[in-house]
């Protein structure tokens, strides 16, 4: 009966206490990665630490931390979505159409988000209603979107539609990306670790059958979670438009949106079998990848090679990652 | 039967199911006390699971009836059966090993704070512990994923589950498949402390008639979808019923 109170032991001395800690908290280890590489290239390049570095670094890393969010939660769920790079590129435009139509900019951007809404609504009730794989259905669903951003836009970008305050919030002020970024990190953490809507995305993706049994409602929260990540994509995409100041159809680069996402994701430990994940973890994948990818461009590492380096570095994090999650299963089953 | 309804978590007359040529169940007539621990011990192919999954709501049988409490019901489904306070716990299905022993504890019954609803994962800690703690469960932890524990911490969590959400008859197919002496101690100790504390009923279904006379209070043998016999523990041995489950084999001419 006592048992029931008892903690697992705890090492003694500090660097014990790093080490359970490190195998308690899967994201921990892909921060300490983060860390590293950041010093590395704080060492051999002093340009690496300088604000307006750092401010790049925020920059490349505001899409994939915002989609890796929403991815997952989907793969927590046991589901997908390729078509968030399409959804990405595509809202920005429902923004410049609303703005034309006199909406002020925040509510332009409130009906791009919902717009993009729609399509995750379409990618959970095709999915979910016919029983189709959602990697098959937001394939397709992804090909479709990027035919409609084409013939919306008619192939060509568009001027961001307003400046000034709201403007300034919505991604055009320094940082101000980073800003949603973390809002945004901290937000859908909580809802992962701390609500009902959390608790039921782990139970449907690890034991879809023991989630109904228990009378979880799976669809719902399946569901939820690819309207969440769509809107998410799509917020991603006007923030970033109009930080860059024009609106890209983006034809040709939404897979790469959708993958870097995945990366993440995976580099940051959630698993693409489902039922386990963190939103944390995906941003220090983010975190990552940004890094990589600004410090080889300090390093002059040319941009063909850079791609190749780049996907060495994602198998990479990704072997160390399963090695540490191993050694977690190991300790917790040491521990019992 | 003018048995009355007092006492009597459920009741089964004359149920019978057929499926296409094969009679599962031929005339079933079986009762369950409140509070009482009856095991089901039979061939394999006797009935013993199409009985279980009528009572569970799974399965419609073809004829007869079920009580429940006294009251005669049609169970429609699974949920239905559970509604009505019955409910299986399957080894392997019930729970997500991913999350805390606590949250398995609560799913889909959640403590939440008021007015924004996020989790009050202490009250969940302390409802579990303290349940678990009642019913003599111990494990290492209920913030221990529910992956990492031993088959019998993991069935025993899903039977205290099964009490901890009002199930007042527990049905129970083969609790100690695939367990050591150690995993079946677990699961035996926790039928006994249930039997003692005498709130929920429990069928179960079990081979080894050595665990079957220190978990039950009662024996019925089911014979080609028929129960056969009917006694309580307290009189009976594992040899009279290991002589009685293999006597038609004997008869047959082997021995």
């Amino acid at each position: 009966m006592t048992d029931t109170a008892v903690a697992p032991p705890r090492s003694q001395n500090i660097w014990g206490r790093v080490g359970d800690f490190l195998v308690r908290r899967p994201e921990s280890t892909i921060a300490l990665v983060a860390l590293a590489l950041g010093a590395y290239f704080a060492l051999v390049n002093p340009a690496f630490l300088t604000t307006a570095n750092i401010r790049v670094i925020s920059q490349y890393m505001i899409a994939t931390a915002i989609l890796a969010a929403g991815q997952v939660m989907l793969l927590i769920s046991g589901e997908i979505d390729l078509s968030m790079g399409n959804v990405y590129f595509m809202t920005p435009f429902l923004v410049f159409f609303a703005s034309e139509a006199g909406l002020v900019l925040p509510l332009a951007i409130l009906v791009g988000v919902l717009g993009a809404g729609v399509v995750g609504y379409l990618n959970g009730a095709i999915s979910l209603g016919f029983g189709i794989p959602s990697f098959v259905v937001t394939l397709g669903m992804g090909f479709v979107i990027n035919g409609f951003t084409l013939n919306i836009s008619d192939g060509f970008p568009k001027r961001v539609p307003s400046t000034g305050v709201a403007a300034a919030i919505f991604g055009d002020a320094n940082f101000s990306g980073l800003m949603w970024v973390i809002i945004i990190v901290i937000g859908m953490h909580l809802i992962l670790n701390h609500s009902r809507w959390g608790v039921y995305t782990v139970a449907v993706g690890g034991n879809p059958l023991g989630a109904a049994e228990a009378g979880v409602p799976s669809r719902s929260i399946k569901m939820r979670n690819f309207i969440l990540a769509a809107m998410l994509a799509g917020f991603a995409g006007v923030i970033e438009g109009i930080r860059v100041g024009s609106f890209d159809p983006g034809a040709g680069v939404a897979g790469t949106k959708v993958f870097l996402s995945v990366a993440a994701a995976v580099i940051g430990g959630t698993l693409l079998s489902g039922g386990s994940g963190t939103i944390i973890g995906a941003f220090f994948g983010a975190l990552v990848l940004a890094i990589l990818q600004d410090g080889f461009n300090l390093q002059g590492v040319s941009a063909f090679t850079f791609t190749m380096v780049l996907g060495g570095a994602i198998i990479l994090a990704m072997i160390l990652n399963s090695l540490a999650n191993k050694a977690r299963v190991r300790s917790q089953s040491a521990r019992l | 039967m003018t048995s009355g309804s007092n006492g009597e978590a459920i009741r089964a007359e004359g149920v019978g199911k057929t499926y296409g040529p094969v009679v599962a169940l031929r005339d079933i007539n079986i009762r369950l006390a409140k509070g009482e621990v009856l095991g089901l011990i039979g061939d394999n192919g006797a009935g013993k699971s199409t009985l279980i999954k009528i009572l569970t709501g799974f399965t419609q049988p073809d004829q007869g009836q079920i009580f429940v409490g006294g009251e005669e019901v049609k169970l429609r489904s699974v949920s239905h059966a559970r509604e009505l306070g019955i409910e299986t716990v399957y080894q392997d299905l019930a729970l997500v090993n991913q999350l805390p022993v606590y949250a398995n504890m609560s799913l889909n019954k959640e403590a939440v704070h008021r007015p924004i609803p996020f989790l009050d994962k202490q009250e969940m800690r302390d409802r579990a512990k303290a349940h678990l703690g009642d019913m003599g469960v111990r494990i290492p932890s209920v913030d221990t994923e529910v992956g990492f524990l031993s088959g019998g911490q993991r069935q025993a969590v899903a039977i205290a589950r099964a009490v901890y959400s009002d199930a007042r008859v527990i049905l129970l197919d083969e609790p100690l498949a695939a367990m050591g002496a150690k995993e079946s101690a677990i699961i035996i100790d926790l039928i006994q402390e249930l039997r003692q504390k005498g709130e929920v009923s429990i069928i179960l279904i079990a081979h080894n008639f050595a665990q079957v006379v220190e978990m039950c209070d009662r024996v019925n043998l089911v014979q080609h979808g028929r129960i056969t016999f009917d006694t309580l523990v307290s009189e009976t041995s594992v040899k009279e019923l290991t002589d009685l489950v293999s006597a038609e084999y004997r008869t047959r001419g082997i021995g």
